[in-house]
């Protein structure tokens, strides 16, 4: 590579990873309970667990009218948005209300027995460690701007990553793979383990960068597929306005119409008319398949919300699709308690990376490179190593030293 | 083994491609394996494949970076 070549992506390297590392840090930190918060929430008794019944009791259900009345009836003041069934457990309901049917932070949870409708909790998903954590890492606290922010920040370290594999071929083309210098200066040392580490974690590093980045436009990419698929769909409701709570028909009969149209599914959640993931007229079922991999995708069906007619089950677009399937991927929570100690173990050494990364920016104004004695750049002695302690540069530097000076940007220009 | 790398290397050839590049493409590859064959299973044959998989980048990380060291 030449070095005008190398001096280009070196400052493509430096700044990208600078502007986004004390995020990238602050991301890895909170992400690592993150990975863990399903058993997090239940050494910490915050998980909500059906209590065991027998027979004929824990196989019947009571209709899903009634477990909404009856956590309506905990706050009369507030309207249902969404219900869930327990992504685990089917006997167990989520009945989240909020003031009004818009997105907010502002929501209560209360999680209803299905087999006979008695609230079993009430639990508090907006507070306590687990959620400063969740906030931390999704927004910020600072709602869609924190998260496109981060998103932001996300996209550098793609950038980063892309310039840091186009570098480890000058830094790496004469050591052998995995080489740590340990004999000579820390800053060499941890050059080659922010290699090392780098060039390891680099395609799940680019994975979960990649579709963390995906996420935070997730709340852009429902009003859009808002805007593009259901405006024509919902043409024929023009100018009414949102179904009042008084006229609206059973939602157990809705979610049934919608298990109709499509078999081997199951209930997701389901959308009330006026939120984000319905339209004013809709109860919106969102099913899910049966199978590994169709169960991260939805399918949804709209259905009146006054007369439970199906009015269309719309297909996926792509790009909700990509979200959907991006967020495992992201989670890493779809491969057992192996797969989240991996990810624990990937995301401590991508905080490696990161701050090795900034040790060694820190660290650029070395003086023992910067009036490096004559004979040094050629003999052994621990003066030599050049700037950036890479040995295939040094033969440049012997050959010139301005090429040296343009090649080791990365780590001595201002 | 140590007392190679201790000096500089300008007149060391470069190493040739697959010398290079052979190890992080072979980890690179594993670790697509590993994400997505987890996305193909629950629970079954395609989460073990995923554990080891994704498992060999980590510990050949862990190996050159730290393991190496303490057996020596």
């Amino acid at each position: 590579m030449k070095a005008k070549a190398i001096k280009s992506w070196s400052w493509i390297h430096k700044w990208s990873s600078l502007v986004c590392t004390a995020f990238m840090l602050l991301l890895c930190v909170t992400g690592l309970p993150l990975i863990f918060h399903h058993e997090i929430g239940h050494l910490l008794g915050t998980e909500v667990e059906a209590p065991p019944m027998t027979g004929e009791a824990d196989r019947q259900r009571v209709s899903l009218d009634e477990v909404i009345r009856n956590a309506h009836a905990l706050h009369p003041d507030r309207v249902v948005q969404f219900v869930s069934p327990d992504e685990d457990d089917d006997r167990v309901w989520f009945v989240t209300l909020t003031p009004t049917p818009a997105p907010t932070d502002d929501f209560k949870s209360v999680a209803v027995d299905a087999r006979n409708g008695q609230v079993l909790a009430q639990p508090k998903f907006d507070e306590g460690f687990m959620w400063v954590m969740f906030k931390l890492h999704v927004d910020l606290f600072a709602g869609l701007p924190g998260k496109l922010f981060l998103g932001l920040m996300g996209l550098l370290l793609l950038v980063a990553i892309v310039s840091g594999v186009v570098l480890y071929s000058p830094f790496m083309r004469k050591l052998e793979f995995g080489t740590v210098r340990r004999e000579r200066r820390t800053r060499l040392k941890w050059l080659d383990l922010h290699n090392l580490l780098g060039i390891v974690t680099l395609v799940w590093a680019f994975v979960v960068g990649a579709t963390g980045m995906i996420n935070t436009w997730a709340d852009l990419l429902i009003k859009y597929w808002q805007y593009d698929q259901l405006s024509h769909i919902l043409q024929p409701y023009q100018g009414q306005p949102l179904v009042p709570a008084a006229e609206r028909a059973s939602v157990q009969k809705s979610l049934d119409v919608a298990l109709a149209t499509a078999p081997h599914t199951k209930p997701s959640f389901i959308a009330f008319p006026g939120t984000a993931f319905s339209s004013p007229h809709h109860n919106t079922v969102f099913l899910r398949g049966n199978e590994p991999l169709t169960s991260k995708l939805l399918h949804p069906v709209l259905v009146d919300a006054k007369t439970n007619a199906v009015t269309a089950s719309p297909a996926l677009p792509w790009y909700l699709t990509a979200l959907l399937v991006s967020q495992p991927l992201h989670f890493g929570d779809y491969g057992g308690m192996p797969m989240q100690i991996i990810w624990a173990v990937l995301d401590i050494a991508t905080i490696i990376v990161l701050g090795s990364g900034l040790y060694l920016w820190l660290k650029r104004g070395d003086p023992t490179h910067v009036h490096a004695p004559k004979e040094a750049r050629a003999g052994p002695s621990p003066g030599a190593v050049p700037p950036l302690g890479e040995p295939g540069l040094a033969g440049h530097a012997a050959r010139s030293r301005a090429e040296a000076g343009q090649a080791s940007s990365l780590g001595t220009s201002a | 083994m140590s007392h190679r790398h201790t000096t500089l290397q300008h007149d060391r050839p470069s190493m040739p491609f697959w010398r290079l590049w052979g190890w992080p493409i072979v980890l690179g590859l594993l670790t697509a394996v590993g994400l997505v064959s987890a996305l193909f299973s629950d629970g079954g044959a395609g989460d073990v494949l995923a554990w080891i998989a994704l498992g060999i980048p980590v510990l050949v990380g862990a190996w050159y970076g730290w393991g190496r060291r303490a057996s020596r």
